[in-house]
């Protein structure tokens, strides 16, 4: 039935290069996850600012970054921004992409960790002559981090997965374009893109695990 | 004055696309959540130790990238000689990745419903069917079904990537565009807010159903 023979040799010879790969994955992921929630705590406060520029401008960035798919937001840094005069590299594409789509969603989180919070105690905050801006840095923020902390995970583990659309604007260092390449230098997509799949396989299970253990240490009472 | 060359023509074909993609998520959402349901009852009746092949079978699902399963799926396809289209393969990939995590949100809402009530439903003499139609699925899908929504929209997003298997759905129409065009902004523009407009609306009912149907509340 099956005529196919597999070469998986030729594959595990690859896996350096692939493992190389890998570790670009997660570079684009880390980066693009630190600079979203950046931008997300950002996008928070000029949500609670009051002011309708700000937050209108926020709640613009959420709905465009969860209404829309992540290649859309990729080839909008790619070739939108093109419009501009500004040319990104695909690296750079890539990592815009996924920073605007993980600032969106990690913001919905926030705003969903704040709502746990109860008005009261910001409030007993600022009775106690705290200012504003303490009363957010001290009371507010780290319990907004401990709520908001196991979906951002999830945002982790999808911003590693995103990281593949990247093969679609040109991008040929991280783990799916060197896939790619190499498939399209042997033709052994299976075999390649097997290999591949483990390999993301293995990162978003070890983020996770890594995440758990940190949650485990950072957040008991 | 803005000017353009996009003809009305083009607008057809940008129409065209996005039926497509509502084709593939259509068909993928429908055979996703059968499968779904199916695998979140047998989780459910399997218990935790029992259904872990399953459990692990899914969660590659979830834990591999789209893409990586496309064109995983597309080899396969091609290995096994099915000759299937684009289309069979895509939507076929993507029922499963549909189902991965419709099994999640089908065990969630199944174990919400509070087990003295199904135990009331069974010494009322209810068979387990009964107590699935009659009892449990009324109550889960209140559950489930925001989340369940949430998950049709990710899957139209996600079907954007079909679109590397050689399907000319939304996206790949518009790359199509502005590849002859030459106006990536105003093109992608008008893809986005076709995506934008197809997607906020229902977003907007899951919100709002969420906080109708919270309990509690």
């Amino acid at each position: 039935m099956i005529s196919y023979s597999f070469h998986w040799n030729q594959a595990f010879k690859a896996l350096p290069q692939m493992l190389d790969g890998a570790l670009v994955t997660l570079q684009i992921a880390i980066l693009s996850m630190v600079v979203g929630l950046a931008v997300a705590l950002a996008l928070t406060l000029f949500r609670l600012s009051g002011n309708r520029a700000l937050s209108g401008f926020a709640t613009g960035w959420v709905e465009i970054a969860r209404n829309t798919p992540a290649l859309f937001q990729i080839y909008m840094a790619h070739f939108g921004l093109g419009n501009f005069g500004i040319h990104l590299s695909p690296y750079t594409a890539l990592l815009v992409g996924i920073a605007f789509n993980n600032a969106g969603y990690l913001a919905e989180n926030f705003r969903g960790a704040l709502k746990a919070i109860p008005d009261t105690q910001t409030r007993a905050g600022r009775s106690l002559g705290m200012t504003p801006l303490q009363a957010f840095r001290y009371i507010v923020l780290p319990q907004m981090l401990r709520v908001a902390f196991l979906p951002a995970t999830n945002q982790m583990v999808w911003a590693i997965l995103m990281t593949s659309l990247g093969v679609t604007v040109g991008m040929n260092t991280d783990l799916a374009g060197v896939t790619q390449e190499l498939n399209a230098r042997s033709f052994r997509t299976f075999e390649f893109f097997a290999i591949a799949a483990v390999i993301y396989y293995l990162i978003a299970k070890a983020v996770t695990l890594i995440a758990r253990l940190f949650a485990a240490r950072m957040f008991r009472y | 004055m803005f000017d353009t060359s996009l003809t009305l023509a083009d607008l057809g074909f940008l129409a065209q696309g996005a039926a497509m993609t509502l084709a593939v998520t259509a068909v993928s959402v429908i055979a996703g959540t059968i499968l779904g349901i199916v695998f979140g009852v047998i989780r459910n009746q399997a218990g935790p130790y029992w259904s872990i092949p399953l459990t692990f079978l899914l969660d590659v699902f979830r834990s591999v990238p789209l893409l990586i399963q496309l064109v995983l799926g597309n080899a396969a396809q091609s290995i096994f000689k099915l000759g299937w289209p684009p289309f069979t393969t895509s939507c076929v990939v993507l029922s499963l990745y549909t189902a991965a995590y419709c099994t999640e949100i089908v065990r969630g809402g199944i174990s919400s419903v509070p087990a003295t009530t199904r135990r009331a439903a069974r010494s009322l003499g209810l068979t387990w069917w009964q107590d699935m139609r009659y009892i449990v699925a009324p109550l889960a899908t209140r559950v489930s079904l925001p989340a369940w929504i949430g998950l049709t929209l990710g899957v139209m997003k996600d079907s954007a990537l079909v679109l590397w298997l050689g399907l000319i759905e939304l996206l790949r129409a518009s790359q199509i565009l502005v590849t002859r065009l030459q106006e990536p902004l105003f093109i992608l523009i008008i893809c986005g807010a076709i995506y934008f407009i197809i997607s906020f609306p229902v977003a907007r009912l899951g919100g709002y159903l969420e906080k109708r149907w919270s309990p509690n509340d």
